[in-house]
């Protein structure tokens, strides 16, 4: 039955994040990118709004939500919308929650979930991304060998976020079975592995400044045969791979809805020719088409988002959402810079820094997962 | 809860209007080479299947809601072709009557169709500056002008006509009639040929001192206020539902050119993987995969549109935002899908080229895409019409 009704408890959260972000991510975004810092007691607070906490099962100390994407992806739109790359910060634990509380063994969960369900934040995080202009993540070079009591890794992992206090990586890599999503692999992989090298200095992106990206090199690094993500049965590597892509758009919608709504008070307030160029159909279409995408968007994302709750194959809903949220961010938060001029090129205002970040989160194959 | 999929019910019943579909389109390029004839309102393979209006009527309250599945059926509808297996009874006409018309004309005109009649030779997206006039005449209204690009017109019993009781007044003067066909000072004075969707009837009208009855007046209320648009703002209104049935026409012809596409590349091995990564795809690939996103974004769009009319909110602006996309992919879309195919997908040996000029009027009935943005950009900037147009 086709439905956009929200229930009580999705306005909510929705509102909440609304507000935080409004509050606190926006507030901070510009001085954190221009020093690339990630501010430690804004992680703190954020713990506080139990974003991650509530997904952890109750019997762990968590709020025992179960599934949820959809309302994950009302979450991060809000966030996205204050700012995506501090959003993304705050949300990164859930790279690593989301796919143990989908596919983990119950032993895993109880081994890797409590301190997820603790008072201060706890960074742990997915590393998918490898050094390749033709990435391709049901194509991955990072291989996975069964060896004696467990497996080998090898191979390079980039823009692995949070990976400079991240306690373990869950590192995706190409098992036995060959390439293809339903094939992939996890591994658990504590930082101090050996053979497991983080450099956290050197990723530096066009975006997401404050991000601490980290390179992993993986180097024969052994995991027990019960550091395979799933335990015997694996994991759903299309279904992984679609909460990242759903994730990573709806962070996309907020951060192009930041856009739109700048532009709408800009126009009004900005004279040319004895008019507010809102009022000049080149400026006024410009806008409304981005209203228009912005609403578009959501529901491709929400689509997507209600099928991974329902435990439906979302793989190509996810696709779809990816493919159009990154084309639209882009256009809208370039459209941005055209609307406000000069004013969209100086870094007084946020639309230069949102146009950054739109380049490096519609490209990343999901810095979040709902 | 938020929720895109589809009950067996609905499924079956939309698979059914996808076969019917796959039968109109026999008739479709017959109806296309022979514009001057008039298909007609039942097909003979009407007969294999049933009538599916009971059915519809009949399904569970707690199902998809009414006018949202409405949409989807036009957009199944549409994937057929212009064409149809059984002519629904109703014009634009009808909808503005069920909107604006008194109790006693909705159930005096409910069962004739009626066609709509507001674009003139001199105006089409402004229509408060039409011209034809009603004047008022003892116990008569007496109406002149011209109209054209009526839909419907041959076959409609009837028309709703918009015409002005006082220039003067622009949109609060404008009010619309109802006419039936025989009365005199009324002419079809031709019907129009165009690129596309050729087995709709398009007309154009004449009136020349049309005497109709006082209570012809749809709603019944001849008073022009000093304040406000008057009547005239309700009757925009039948465009909240009737613009996101416009675009989901639209949406219909980008699905068929995109599922002819999908299955024409892959009869010669190109094929969309969904698993590989966007870097991974192949021109053509990559190329199906966009317009896959954006017919279902204008999907999306329309939903969205008619199922908050379904809960009974405002759905002005959305209606707008469906109707460009609508629009957008009816263009986009086909055109995108033959020059996928190359040179071939342009022959008529194939109903792709049709569905392109099929769909092409999209943007342009009910609303231009420009007019959408106009009233979306009014509604974000918290304007009025004269302070952007």
């Amino acid at each position: 039955m086709i439905s956009f009704a929200l229930s009580d408890t999705q306005r909510l959260a929705r509102d909440t994040a609304r507000e935080f972000a409004r509050r606190e991510l926006r507030a901070r975004a510009r001085q954190c990118d221009e020093e690339s810092r990630c501010p430690a007691a804004l992680l703190d607070q954020s713990w506080t709004l139990g974003l991650v906490t509530a997904s952890v099962p109750e019997a762990l100390g968590g709020g025992g939500v179960t599934g949820g994407q959809t309302t994950s992806a009302l979450v991060l739109e809000e966030l996205g919308y204050g700012c995506a790359s501090l959003a993304a910060m705050v949300m990164t634990p859930m790279l690593f929650v989301r796919p143990m509380i989908d596919f983990g063994t119950e032993e895993q969960k109880n081994a890797y979930l409590p301190p997820f369900a603790g008072p201060r934040y706890h960074a742990a995080t997915l590393a998918l991304h490898e050094p390749s202009f033709t990435f391709d993540p049901a194509d991955l070079r990072t291989t996975a060998e069964l060896s004696g009591a467990g497996y080998v890794l090898r191979g390079e992992k980039r823009l692995v976020p949070m990976a400079d206090r991240a306690s373990h990586f869950l590192v995706m890599a190409r098992g036995e079975r060959g390439p293809g999503l339903a094939n992939l692999e996890a591994f658990i992989v504590p930082r101090d592995a050996p053979g497991l090298s983080v450099d956290t200095g050197a990723e530096k992106t066009i975006g997401f400044q404050a991000m601490p990206w980290g390179r992993l090199t993986l180097a024969d690094v052994k995991v027990p045969v019960d550091g395979r993500l799933g335990g015997e049965r694996g994991i759903d590597g299309r279904r992984l791979i679609s909460t990242l892509r759903v994730g990573g758009a709806a962070l996309s919608v907020g951060l192009a809805r930041a856009v739109t709504e700048t532009c709408v008070a800009y126009a009004k307030e900005r004279v040319a020719f004895g008019t507010p160029i809102a009022q000049k159909q080149a400026i006024a279409f410009m806008v409304a088409d981005m209203h228009t995408e912005v609403e578009s968007m959501r529901w491709l994302v929400w689509k997507a988002a209600s099928l991974l709750e329902q435990g439906e194959d979302a793989t190509r809903a996810a696709v779809l959402a990816q493919d159009y949220v990154a084309r639209k961010t882009m256009k809208i938060a370039d459209d941005g810079i055209q609307v406000l001029g000069g004013h969209g090129f100086i870094r007084d205002y946020p639309i230069e820094m949102w146009f950054r970040n739109a380049r490096l989160v519609t490209v990343h194959e999901g810095p979040v997962a709902v | 809860m938020v929720d895109f999929r589809l009950s067996p019910n609905d499924l079956e019943i939309l698979e059914q209007i996808r076969q019917e579909g796959l039968v109109v389109r026999n008739y479709a390029r017959h109806y296309d080479d022979h514009e001057e004839e008039v298909a007609p309102d039942t097909l003979p393979e009407a007969a294999r299947f049933p009538p599916l209006l009971q059915r519809v009527l009949k399904r569970p309250a707690d199902d998809t809601p009414a006018a949202t599945f409405q949409m989807l059926m036009s957009i199944a509808r549409s994937w057929g072709d212009t064409v149809v297996l059984r002519r629904p009874l109703r014009g634009l006409g009808n909808a503005a009557l069920s909107a604006a018309g008194t109790p006693q004309q909705q159930s005096r005109w409910g069962k004739t169709v009626l066609a709509m009649a507001i674009t003139e030779p001199g105006c089409g997206s402004d229509s408060k500056a039409i011209t034809t006039t009603a004047r008022r005449d003892g116990d008569s209204w007496v109406l002149d002008g011209e109209k054209i690009f009526v839909t419907t017109g041959i076959r409609a019993q009837g028309v709703v006509v918009w015409a002005t009781v006082d220039a003067k007044r622009g949109r609060a003067g404008i009010k619309s009639f109802v006419v039936m066909k025989g009365t005199p000072g009324f002419e079809i004075t031709r019907k129009e040929k165009k690129l596309g969707i050729r087995s709709s009837d398009t007309t154009a009208l004449t009136f020349t001192g049309c005497r109709i009855p006082l209570d012809h007046l749809l709603g019944g209320d001849e008073t022009i206020p000093e304040q406000g648009s008057g009547g005239f703002r309700g009757v925009m209104k039948t465009f909240n539902m009737t613009r996101p049935g416009v675009a989901a026409g639209g949406v219909g012809k980008a699905r068929a050119s995109l599922d002819f596409a999908h299955e024409a590349l892959a009869a010669e091995g190109v094929r969309v993987d969904w698993e590989r990564g966007r870097n991974a795809r192949g021109g053509a690939e990559a190329r199906l995969v966009q317009m896959e996103a954006d017919t279902e974004a204008a999907t999306l769009a329309v939903l969205r549109a008619s199922w908050l009319a379904d809960m009974g909110e405002e759905n002005n602006v959305e209606a707008s935002v469906a109707k460009s996309k609508g629009g957008e992919v009816s263009r986009t879309v086909p055109q995108g899908c033959i020059e996928l195919l190359g040179a071939m997908g342009a022959s008529r040996d194939y109903l792709v080229e049709k569905w392109l000029r099929d769909g092409r009027i999209t943007d342009i009935y009910e609303g231009t895409g420009q007019i959408q943005r106009l009233i979306i950009a009014r509604m974000l900037f918290g304007y009025a019409s004269d302070e952007l147009s």
